[in-house]
């Protein structure tokens, strides 16, 4: 449901956003208009839900098809204990409602591919990538930018993360930093690498911060620069990047014309 | 010579970029490399002699999310 200025209770909820200038009434209400789509409710995932959810987005889009895991609850925190063995979309939706009921939340229970990537993402503004795999971010960057929806990328492994903000056909995207995923079983996951869990949030607030100023409009964006963060030093660098001539999607030249799906490359790193 | 690599000044030997990588112990197909904010095809990896002063960034893959 979209902010009702006239509503007291809307008023006073989104009061600190409102009394910002960048924001304000006119503000609160492009953020109650917005579709935002979360790509994953997993570590990522969950932050930029509860952040979007309590800021007032009036639709988020959920997809995810795994189920909570006594081990995801260590960093993705819209989880709680009692959800273990529930779809991530279904205890995420009920955690999003709790905060703020009139956030309209919408499950995909399934797995991204590229034959219902654009349909899904077709039907948003804005989409978030918390997916924890390189074949699954190749293909939302790509079916964003056939989309022509801005994204936001999001990674974490270990003690580093990182956030790119992308604007389709305006800024670079991230084949324009890595053409195609790593071969397989040579970039370790989360579930073998391991990753502390408050990083999660660290990057995911970053994210939603992101989608709300794509929202307003204000701001500047984070694209064309990477932001890496080292929480080891606690350490944020900014890596210029530039829309890259030679990209296969984005270039001049592109040799991809149409969404593919790269073999997943699972689990394996080498021990 | 000096250069900085991922925002740190470090004294290498020189050569080229994958050289420098190689030295480093860092596997080309794992990387993206940027060399005064200019991303590198891999090809040119071989091709491109480091400078003195040159800034290097080395960019890793990071995947998780979950």
């Amino acid at each position: 449901m979209p902010f009702v200025p006239d509503s007291e209770e809307q008023v006073t909820r989104y009061s600190r956003h409102i009394l910002l200038p960048e924001v304000g009434g006119k503000g609160q209400k492009k953020i109650g208009q917005a579709r935002v789509l979360v790509i994953g409710a997993g570590g990522l995932g969950s932050p930029v839900a509860l952040y979007l959810a309590a800021a007032g987005v009036g639709t988020i889009g959920i997809i995810d098809s795994d189920v909570v895991d006594l081990s995801n609850l260590q960093r993705q925190v819209i989880h709680h204990t009692d959800d273990v063995g529930r779809p991530k979309v279904e205890s995420a939706k009920a955690k999003i409602q709790a905060l703020n009921p009139s956030v309209e939340v919408e499950t995909h229970y399934s797995r991204l591919t590229a034959d219902n990537a654009l349909d899904i993402i077709g039907g948003y503004d804005l989409v978030v990538d918390g997916v924890d795999n390189f074949p699954a971010k190749f293909l939302i960057n790509d079916a964003c930018f056939f989309a022509k929806k801005p994204l936001v990328h999001g990674g974490i492994l270990r003690f580093d993360g990182r956030v790119f903000t992308i604007l389709p056909g305006q800024s670079a995207c991230y084949r324009c930093v890595f053409k195609q995923p790593p071969p397989p079983g040579m970039v370790a996951s989360c579930q073998e690498a391991g990753v502390i869990g408050a990083l999660a949030g660290v990057i995911g607030t970053i994210q939603a911060t992101e989608v709300l100023k794509l929202i307003l409009g204000k701001g500047r964006p984070l694209t064309d620069r990477l932001l890496d963060y080292d929480a080891r030093l606690t350490r944020f660098r900014e890596i210029k990047i530039r829309k890259n001539p030679h990209c296969p999607l984005c270039g001049a030249h592109p040799e991809i014309t149409q969404l593919i799906e790269h073999e997943a490359e699972v689990c394996a790193v080498k021990p | 010579m000096r250069v900085t690599i991922n925002g740190k000044a470090e004294e290498i030997t020189g050569g080229t970029v994958l050289e420098v990588l190689k030295a480093k112990d860092v596997e080309p197909q794992m990387v993206a490399v940027e060399v005064n904010s200019k991303m590198l095809e891999r090809h040119e990896l071989g091709l491109t002699r480091i400078k003195d002063g040159d800034s290097i960034e080395l960019l890793f893959y990071m995947g998780g999310g979950r």
